[in-house]
């Protein structure tokens, strides 16, 4: 694949508005408190990425994507937690240099699963590939059978409240309701401070552009084209002698790694990771964010969350009973009158607005066949 | 004996709730013959069509492709074993461009790997222009596959079946819905593609099936009702008496 396969000018252009955007205007505008909170909302912009693969590209519908960020989320907090939870810290507890919440939950050694916790590298492992598993078995026994459509949606639902259930259930295990909370070092590092949120952003913004080259590497090969033929016409595709199945697999396995990426990210930024950030309404707000942004669009993905999160957040202060019902009528109001969201209405109204107003500029300033260079 | 033929089907039946809609069906396909199947409304054509190419599966019966059982394998397998399949309504990737129509139907990077690092080289390229001239649509390669006529989508998904190079060609009522010179130079293409392979095509238009078939097969009701030559089975009064009239 050539440079100018991988990347058209527009879409360059686009790249580096969005780098501009986070490593520069965003630090520079803001104090720390509000850099973290921006932080925050880049990290579901990970999940919205891999939305606009699986559901823009082909078609697949996750209204799940929360499980992979919680997964993700969680191998990180399991890590913070374990360093957390020194003998010296722990002291006053029945069974020192174990959890805290292990501790009140009357257990007393720490559970063989949460062994392999204690080292970064295999952590680190997990936040990609736990998630990836997971989605892996989801996709194999869900895609091989040709279940699709409105029926994976709910399905992968119901996997999202399940999970919640389930790591609320066994609190002594997971903490439950509360969550992992009072992290406090990565590697003996605080995270906790003003300067290690200023580094994690950036960490997190170096990232997202990592994963934003490895959506792009993606659609803009075959196997993007693939992806946008399933959507189109799957039968047509399975007798030009593809198995349907394994691209699906792949694609929602994709995305669950991007997601559980985003979810430690969250962990290491806020502090904490619980079962809110797991669920129903959490996996059909990360849709939203990828809808708002504009489905098609990886950039437009990473926008919607950013614009939709700054909203909530602004909204919610405000009107904290409203908010919901407003996000529901965004969502409605971008599937009804413009489906292509921010990204469409960039492509269709802006865009054709700035050539114009560049041809007027260029014709009056230079007439004659001072044309940019074609590509 | 199973070598004189590339495909034989026998006892083929499929029922759905009960209504037997392909009923102990069995028939041959010699290599390079082209085979047309003709038949009333719900006589089970297409049905025929999709038992061989694994988009619906049998009750009974079995369907040899080369020595291999058909029954037994997944769609994409059957491509590979080397049998296409055109559908009625044309069916083409409306959101990509006739160029990448045809690219995704070249038989190379078909693994999820394989299409992620696929190359576009030029063999690739030669091959798609070779096929667009074939199909008269060279001008139209960098258009989106929406903004193609009727009958020019037809004639992409031919295409796309062409790059595949299958041994045996399957069409469903490739000349339906085209208009008058649309469905000569349909009849035209699909002349010059019959040769080398072998051919199963369902159509209505009696000149047409004149035209191209080695021989006709007639169904009634998912049952055989006649077989031969084209004057054979025009002169059966079975025939006459439930399709061709009198």
């Amino acid at each position: 694949m050539t440079l100018s396969n991988y990347m058209n000018r527009k879409e360059l252009l686009g790249f580096v508005i969005l780098a501009v955007v986070i490593f520069l205007v965003l630090p520079l505008a803001l104090d720390t408190f509000r850099l973290n909170l921006f932080g925050k909302y880049l990290t579901y912009a990970f999940v919205a990425i891999g939305l606009a693969l699986c559901w823009g590209a082909g078609g697949i519908l996750s209204l799940g994507q929360g499980i992979f960020f919680g997964l993700g989320g969680y191998c990180m907090a399991m890590f913070l937690k374990l360093e957390a939870s020194t003998p010296e810290n722990t002291s006053i507890q029945s069974t020192p240099g174990i959890p805290d919440f292990m501790d009140w939950n009357q257990l007393t050694e720490l559970p063989v699963w949460w062994q392999p916790f204690y080292s970064l590298g295999f952590t680190m492992l997990a936040v990609v590939m736990v998630p990836v598993v997971f989605a892996f078995i989801i996709g194999f026994a869900m895609f091989t059978r040709r279940v699709g459509g409105v029926y994976f949606a709910i399905i992968t639902q119901a996997f999202a409240a399940i999970l919640t259930i389930l790591i609320i259930g066994q609190q002594g295990y997971t903490g439950g309701v509360n969550g992992i909370t009072d992290l406090r070092t990565l590697m003996g590092w605080d995270i906790r401070t003003d300067e290690a949120k200023n580094i994690l952003y950036f960490v997190n913004g170096v990232l997202l552009f990592a994963v934003l080259f490895v959506a792009q590497f993606v659609r803009k090969s075959k196997l993007g084209r693939l992806l946008i033929a399933m959507r189109d016409q799957e039968d047509r595709v399975r007798f030009s002698g593809y198995n349907v199945a394994n691209f699906k697999i792949f694609i929602f396995c994709l995305g669950a790694a991007f997601a559980g990426i985003g979810g430690a990210m969250f962990t290491l930024q806020v502090g904490f990771m619980s079962p809110t950030l797991v669920g129903i309404v959490p996996s059909i707000e990360m849709v939203i964010f990828c809808a708002v942004g504009g489905r098609l669009s990886i950039l437009g993905a990473v926008y919607g969350a950013l614009l939709v999160n700054l909203a909530k957040t602004t909204f919610s202060e405000g009107f904290p009973e409203l908010w919901l019902l407003g996000l529901g009528g965004l969502f409605i109001a971008v599937v009804m009158a413009f489906p292509n969201g921010l990204a469409g209405l960039w492509s269709e109204k802006v865009e054709p607005w700035i050539e114009k107003t560049l041809k007027k500029t260029k014709v009056a300033e230079a007439p004659g066949p001072n044309k940019a260079p074609a590509e | 004996m199973s070598e004189r033929f590339i495909l034989s089907v026998e006892d083929l039946t499929v029922s759905f709730d009960g209504f037997k809609a392909v009923d102990d069906l069995s028939f041959y396909v010699e290599p390079n013959e082209c085979r047309v199947i003709i038949g009333p409304n719900g006589a089970g054509k297409t049905t025929v069509l999709d038992l061989i190419c694994g988009r619906t599966k049998a009750t009974g019966g079995t369907v040899k492709f080369k020595g291999m059982n058909l029954l037994d394998m997944r769609e994409d397998q059957i491509v590979h074993a080397g049998v296409g399949r055109k559908f009625q309504t044309p069916s083409v990737y409306e959101d990509l461009s006739v160029f990448e129509n045809l690219e995704l139907s070249y038989p190379k990077g078909h693994g999820v790997f394989g299409a992620v690092f696929f190359k576009q080289d030029q063999a690739v390229k030669d091959r798609i222009q070779e096929i667009a001239e074939t199909i008269f649509l060279t001008d139209q390669l960098d258009e989106k596959a929406a903004y193609l006529s009727h009958g020019q989508k037809q004639w992409l998904e031919i295409g796309m079946l062409l790059i595949q190079d299958p041994e045996l060609l399957m069409l469903d009522e490739p000349v339906a819905g085209m208009s008058v010179a649309e469905r000569k130079k349909t009849a035209e293409l699909l002349n010059r593609i019959i040769q080398d392979r072998s051919v199963i095509v369902i159509e209505h238009d009696m000149g047409f099936v004149a035209d191209i078939a080695t021989r006709v097969t007639v169904l009634h009701r998912g049952e055989l009702l006649s077989e031969g030559s084209m004057d054979h089975v025009q002169n059966d009064p079975k025939v006459v008496e439930v399709y061709l009239g009198h």
